[in-house]
């Protein structure tokens, strides 16, 4: 299984910092949260981990070898990631968009085959788009695009997940939905799992576990009940935290 | 729309291009004739000399239509803009500057190609090495370069326009509007399209995927810089050639992709070839109304693209509309 494997990380926007001498190893499918708010670096620290930005200092190593001497080709196959919005400047069916998902493993001169095919199909069934094959994308919701986001992900099949906000855009059937499929796949298949998340109450639910970011470099990790205290997560959202308790276990409200 | 049912319709579209261009013209030659002579089983003396001066002139055609086509839809998706055409980003300024300091010197011929060539080249270069900078190399810093070098252009042009003696100034414009009347035998631009099209097939996939988005196209294993800086020098040595042989020949490059894309055909594996022949049968109809039209006075055929090609894409675009209407 792969594992990327983060020592000495310093990343900043601007002047501002993001992370210094962060450490950090994901892999052996935990699934991890990053928590922080608006503007503290959550986007452009999950862009540096997935080689798409430079860092300032430090090394990024999969499996052993630098990330950025890795063909894109090859990290695409153990790295997946779910940007937080998609461009589209030329219409494509959500079948085309889903299949895109196979790139890494197709030669380039090979079309998509049958089995590719149905990998799309299986994975649109998935996050509950089948029937909507031949629509354009341009015509999908908020919601759907964003499921339609995860279903070329699974196509992809990475041992790495990096997602941005999955939930965005999703109804609250859909967010559990989704989650519950991501975190089915990390427990059955050993897939490690990265969510960039806002709400704090589905990340306890479904990550094991965190990494906070208080912005100026300041960055916190461990699992919940060793970083999400009251005193913390005022700290890192700037804002009174209160506990309910819930069904299952505490629930965390703004004050 | 089916592969099969595009690509079938396509091809009889430029076969049946070239025959009614092969027998268009001030002496008539029936397709009869034409047969005979494709076919060898008539060696009629007559036709034969009639075609070997009519191929060349259709064979430029449809090359320079399906170069500047090609070139357009790579354009496209290079600078993610479906308004880009082969000319943005000033290829075709270096060229006529070229063309036209040849023409005021007098000189004409091959002087003409080489020199309309190298300045599409150096047009090419200096917008690669400007936009470029240092390492960064983004679209909007690509089209801005490329759009300023072609207004700079405009205006060395307009100064040799104004520079220029009343005689040469009829084969500067036509020149300028596009005109295969010199193009010759396009052995060169045949090449350089068969070329072109392969490697643009190769990189069909990653064309898809680049349409996404830089970002994603870059999570999802496409070396996206390396494949911008060959994208853009393919489209800059296609529409090189394409210059070469007919001028700045207009509104191929922009519409033909679109014409496609409208039918649906969003693959690239698809739509580049696809593009490359109706660009091509395009150019050949438009250029055979050029001869004929007002014979035997012979028009631009630059001007007769867009007449040809201004009703054909407006009644695709309010049909699709329709379409769009319908489903949304």
């Amino acid at each position: 299984m792969a594992q990327l494997e983060i020592s000495g990380l310093d990343v900043h926007i601007g002047n501002t910092a993001v992370c210094r001498g962060l450490d950090l190893r994901l892999g052996g499918g935990e699934r991890w949260a990053i928590l922080g708010r608006n503007g503290a670096g959550k986007t452009t620290l999950l862009h540096t981990l997935a080689g798409l930005r430079r860092p300032d200092q430090g090394t990024l190593l999969l499996d052993g070898t630098a990330l950025d001497t890795l063909p894109r080709r090859h990290v695409a196959r153990q790295v997946g990631v779910l940007l937080q919005d998609h461009l589209d400047a030329f219409p494509a069916s959500v079948m085309e968009t889903a299949l895109i998902g196979r790139h890494p493993y197709l030669g380039s001169l090979q079309w998509e085959g049958p089995a590719d095919y149905a990998l799309a199909r299986d994975a649109l069934r998935a996050v509950g788009l089948d029937g909507l094959e031949d629509r354009n994308v341009a015509t999908l919701s908020g919601g759907e695009r964003r499921r339609l986001g995860i279903a070329t992900l699974l196509t992809q099949d990475p041992a790495l997940w990096l997602l941005d906000e999955p939930t965005n855009h999703l109804d609250v059937h859909q967010q559990i939905r989704i989650l519950d499929l991501l975190q089915a796949r990390s427990q059955a298949e050993g897939k490690t799992l990265l969510l960039v998340m806002h709400d704090l109450n589905l990340a306890l639910r479904y990550c094991n576990r965190f990494l906070l970011l208080f912005g100026a470099g300041k960055t916190a990790q461990g699992s919940a009940d060793d970083v999400l205290t009251r005193s913390t997560l005022e700290h890192l959202y700037g804002h009174p935290m209160h506990t309910l308790d819930g069904p299952r276990g505490p629930v965390w409200l703004p004050g | 729309m089916r592969p099969l049912l595009l690509f079938s319709g396509l091809l009889a579209l430029a076969l049946a291009g070239f025959g009614w261009s092969l027998t268009s013209g001030s002496i008539d030659i029936g397709w009869r004739e034409l047969a005979a002579a494709v076919f060898d089983t008539d060696p009629d003396l007559h036709a034969r000399v009639i075609l070997e001066l009519r191929w060349p002139r259709a064979a430029a055609a449809f090359v320079t239509g399906a170069l500047l086509a090609l070139a357009g839809a790579l354009m496209q998706v290079l600078l993610r803009n479906p308004l880009a055409d082969p000319y943005v980003l000033g290829i075709s300024g270096g060229a006529a500057t070229g063309a036209l300091l040849t023409l005021l010197l007098g000189l004409g011929g091959l002087w003409l190609h080489g020199a309309a060539f190298s300045g599409a080249l150096f047009s090419m270069l200096i917008v690669f090495g400007l936009a470029h900078g240092r390492g960064s190399w983004t679209i909007n810093r690509l089209l801005l370069t490329g759009i300023v070098i072609a207004a700079g252009w405009g205006a060395v042009i307009g100064f040799l326009l104004a520079l220029s003696p009343e005689q040469n100034l009829r084969g500067m414009l036509f020149w300028l509007m596009g005109d295969l009347a010199y193009a010759g035998m396009p052995l060169a631009g045949f090449i350089v399209l068969v070329a072109g099209l392969l490697i643009a097939l190769a990189l069909g996939r990653s064309l898809n995927i680049l349409a996404h988005g830089e970002l994603a196209a870059t999570t999802l294993g496409v070396p996206v810089a390396a494949l911008r800086r060959l994208i853009y020098v393919l489209a800059s040595l296609l529409t090189a050639a394409a210059v070469t042989m007919g001028g700045s020949i207009g509104f191929v490059g922009l519409v033909v992709p679109h014409m496609l894309r409208l039918q649906g055909v969003r693959d690239h594996r698809l739509l580049l070839p696809a593009a490359a022949l109706l660009g091509g049968s395009l150019l050949l109809i438009a250029d055979t109304l050029a001869r004929t039209l007002l014979a035997p006075r012979q028009l631009p055929v630059g001007i007769l693209t867009a007449l040809v090609g201004v009703p054909v894409f407006l009644v695709l675009l309010y049909r699709s509309r329709e379409l769009h209407g319908r489903e949304g």
